[in-house]
């Protein structure tokens, strides 16, 4: 109850005419910087940074928190739109999202989108609020053992990513995990598959193979398929959500919020972990098994509001123990520090005033955002209708500029094309791209934390399943494992019966 | 002071280009999105500035951050930026991020004879460049000056039952393999002072059990977890915890106790003869003339003292270590020996894969 009365007195700071201003200003440079793929908030912020040492603490991270929960927001519409997700955790988002805006249902899927972002952030920041102290407490308890057995669980869901093929699901998957390998290791700190090239050394940025697979191999192979008349599709239908849209989206999300809190809120978790586990219920869960793939729009809601409850809940180790766990994090951490307040446990009771109007101003943020996306769904949906030619010249020059921005200069352009030439091959011979990312994604992560687990226990393996997490974790893997199968031979049965 | 125009003008201009885009029909929506596409670009990479300064080759200056945004390279680069405002006009500051630093030397090193080009450096670079075999090193380039300093402090969990720097020496003499050490990526400050804390108890270095991060917080995550049985961080990043009574500072790695942790002891008052800091500094390319050379170290100390620069120090806690000239070559030069030594003695080095 002490907690929202605090949160009213910080409506009451963060609606300020001039605190609104920075939310919007902040809203919308961040959904500017999430359409374009490769500057995310990160730069964004740290950008800003500087032209913010006058302001006043709480209106510059108003401004930054604006920034961070627009990029969610921008990089879906890119993904959906153009197949060119912003950043890895709105790959997903592109595989349906990007199939419904090729028939005619775009203003659907970024409606969708959009109302589960909303949905999703502000869950997540009604759990961020309440909930913090507690929830902090236990995500640091997580060793690098059960990091392992969570692994394992995302690796078992990839099985649904693969697509119709198995064989070429998992040619793709080894082609991601082989990417992932490239660079320095990170315990022994040597370097891997690096070939002598210094701009290899720290690895292949995932935002650039994203890009590559994605947009530059789907419009090489297009060109080489002919045909650039005509526009990629017709649009469909008065309204933007129907009621159908409606009862198949709200389960997605709040299924696809209780995935990204919790594991947005681990020290290791990431935003990209909970799409894949969400995708993959969503798809177990559907009536509409045969839609997958083709545009269902629960497999763009559900991972959608996964990845805005995961930002949310990155801000959980930050707010309370003051650990940054991504890129932008890290980069409000240092506002933090630069205004003389240090986040960790002590921040609710020494900074409670800022903290609460930080976070009132993500609920206002939220509902900016909202109102911001939604109408704005129709107008980018009719940008479906130009001709495919634009439209592939468009996604091209998208993709060249967002390789660019992501920092590496020239070498990242040349990476960005040899990588999409392999997109391309890999298009023509009809083997899917998506588990190539998983794989760059999961792949060091896993080697990593199982380094890691090892090297604590000095190489005794039975600290995989020392703790009763790790045990309950691995038993979920392998049901996932089992389960399906068993499922749908069961299914068979009684339907033969 | 406020800001300048120009800055503003960058701020604001994506919101309105916003408004413009739901007004318009189809060719203005295209318009607009390339348009915020432009502003957004040129807000990201600075504009061009008319800066004129002798030194510099009538130039504006820019300065490389060989780390992504956010680590103490960015930092110092964007303060660099800030203070040297009025000395030098708008500066541009750009990241070029990855190993150890060692990549975006290896950009610099192309840079031969470009006054206006700068790059900070430091102690991680060093260690990196031993450690990866680097094809570019520190002999290509400039040394202009030492800027800052931070120093390190070495942490076990609450609940631990090393109560000392001289309990934890202990139990490293008893077992080495079973004393895990949380810190940064390998080869970087934190893995080169364990080794050098090995060292000086007489074990071999490369038997540290050193389980690398890629950034202090995860770092700190893990040694919440109570998974390790050390940790070693910068104390900024770690300070909240120690406040907080989640972590036992043992000892700091400076020459001297540190202001904001008054109580710990220096690694020598333990027993330990290492001391080791976390210094940053700035570099030119290679290939400049000794005038420019002198004009830029006058530059960059002149920074130093501005009240900016020493507001930037005491809010971040760095230490004003500023070195310029011969002296900041002499450094340089141990640092190099010492540091390839021990990256040599950890097993992390080229030759030894």
């Amino acid at each position: 109850m002490e907690s929202f009365n605090l949160l009213l007195d910080g409506f009451a700071d963060a609606a300020t005419p001039i605190n609104l201003l920075w939310a919007l200003l902040g809203v919308t440079i961040g959904t500017a910087v999430g359409v374009l793929p490769g500057i995310g908030p990160a730069l964004t912020v740290a950008l800003l940074l500087p032209l913010t040492f006058r302001l006043e603490p709480t209106g510059a991270l108003i401004l930054f928190a604006g920034v961070y929960y627009g990029g969610m927001y921008g990089g879906s519409t890119s993904a959906i739109l153009l197949n060119t997700p912003g950043e890895s955790a709105s790959m997903v988002a592109a595989m349906e999202g990007n199939k419904m805006a090729r028939s005619g249902r775009a203003a659907s899927a970024l409606a969708t989108a959009a109302i589960g972002s909303f949905v999703a952030g502000t869950m997540a920041t009604i759990l961020l609020t309440f909930v913090a102290q507690p929830f902090a407490e236990i995500a640091v308890g997580f060793t690098p053992a059960d990091y392992v057995a969570m692994m394992a669980i995302a690796f078992v869901t990839v099985a649904s990513l693969l697509g119709a093929s198995p064989l070429k699901g998992f040619a793709s998957l080894v082609i991601g995990l082989t990417i992932g390998l490239v660079g320095i290791e990170s315990q022994s700190g040597q370097a891997r598959l690096t070939f002598g090239l210094p701009s290899l050394l720290d690895g292949i940025d995932v935002v650039v193979v994203v890009i590559a697979l994605f947009a530059i191999g789907e419009v090489f192979a297009h060109a080489l398929r002919g045909g650039g008349g005509g526009t990629v599709t017709p649009l469909k239908g008065r309204a933007v959500l129907t009621r159908e849209d409606w009862r198949r989206s709200w389960p997605a999300w709040l299924r696809g919020t209780a995935f990204g809190f919790p594991i947005g809120a681990l020290p290791a978790g990431g935003a990209e972990i909970p799409t894949f586990l969400s995708y993959a219920t969503e798809k177990n869960l559907s009536k509409h098994k045969d839609e997958f793939g083709h545009g269902a729009i629960e497999g763009v809601a559900g991972p959608e509001a996964a990845n805005n409850a995961a930002a949310a809940g990155v801000l959980v180790p930050l707010l309370t123990i003051g650990l940054p766990t991504s890129a932008t994090a890290a980069v409000i951490l240092t506002a933090f520090q630069s205004y003389g307040l240090q986040p960790g446990p002590q921040l609710f009771s020494e900074s409670g005033p800022l903290v609460y109007a930080l976070l009132a101003s993500l609920f206002i943020g939220n509902l900016m955002l909202l109102v911001l996306n939604l109408p704005l769904a129709r107008v980018w949906a009719r940008l479906l209708q130009i001709p495919a030619y634009a439209i592939y010249a468009a996604i091209l020059v998208f993709a060249t500029l967002g390789a660019l921005a992501s920092g590496g200069g020239f070498a990242d352009l040349l990476l960005l094309y040899v990588i999409g030439l392999l997109g391309v091959l890999m298009t023509m011979a009809d083997v899917p791209v998506a588990p190539a990312i998983v794989g760059l994604i999961l792949g060091p992560l896993f080697e990593t934390q199982l380094q890691r687990a090892l090297q604590i226990s000095e190489g005794d393996p039975s600290v995989l399943f020392d703790s009763m997490l790790s045990i309950v974790l691995w038993s979920v893997a392998g049901l996932g494992l089992v389960l399906p199968p068993l499922v749908s031979r069961l299914k068979k049965r009684t339907a033969g019966v | 002071m406020p800001p300048p125009a120009t800055q503003d003008e960058g701020r604001t201009a994506p919101s309105e280009k916003r408004g413009r885009r739901l007004a318009g029909p189809l060719p203005y929506v295209v318009a607009a999105v390339l348009a915020v596409v432009l502003v957004v670009v040129t807000v990201v990479r600075g504009g061009a500035a008319d800066v004129t300064n002798e030194a510099l080759g009538d130039q504006q200056l820019k300065i490389m951050a060989p780390a992504d945004p956010g680590g103490g390279w960015d930092q110092t680069s964007r303060a660099m930026q800030a203070s040297l405002k009025e000395l030098a006009g708008r500066t541009e500051v750009y990241n070029v991020g990855g190993a150890g630093g060692t990549i975006g030397l290896s950009q610099f090193a192309q840079l031969d004879g470009q006054s206006h080009q700068l790059m900070t450096t430091g102690l991680i670079m060093v260690g990196a460049i031993a450690a990866n075999g680097s094809a570019n090193t520190l002999d290509e380039v400039t040394p202009l000056a030492r800027l800052t300093t931070d120093s390190q402090v070495i942490v076990v969990p609450a609940e631990s039952d090393i109560m000392t720097m001289e309990d934890l020496a202990d139990r490293m003499r008893d077992q080495l393999s079973s004393v895990s050490f949380a810190g940064g990526s390998a080869g970087g400050a934190e893995q080169i002072l364990a080794g050098l804390v090995a060292k000086d108890l007489e074990l071999n270095p490369g038997d540290v059990n050193y389980i690398a991060h890629s950034g202090g917080g995860e770092a700190v995550a893990t040694l919440l977890s109570g998974s390790a049985v050390a940790g070693i961080s910068g104390i900024s990043e770690i300070k909240a915890q120690i406040d907080a009574g989640q972590m036992r500072a043992l000892a700091v790695s400076s020459a001297e106790r540190v202001g904001v942790l008054p109580d710990v002891p220096t690694l020598r008052e333990s027993d330990i003869d290492v001391e080791l800091t976390n210094w940053r500094g700035v570099v030119a390319p290679a290939g400049i003339t000794t005038e420019q050379e002198q004009a830029l170290e006058s530059l960059v100390m002149a920074m130093t003292e501005t009240d900016e620069w020493q507001e930037t120090l005491a809010r971040e806690g760095w230490g004003d270590v500023a070195l310029a000239g011969p002296q900041f070559e002499t450094f340089l030069d141990d640092e190099i020996v010492r540091t390839t030594q021990i990256v040599d003695e950890l097993g992390l080095s080229e030759e030894q894969r």
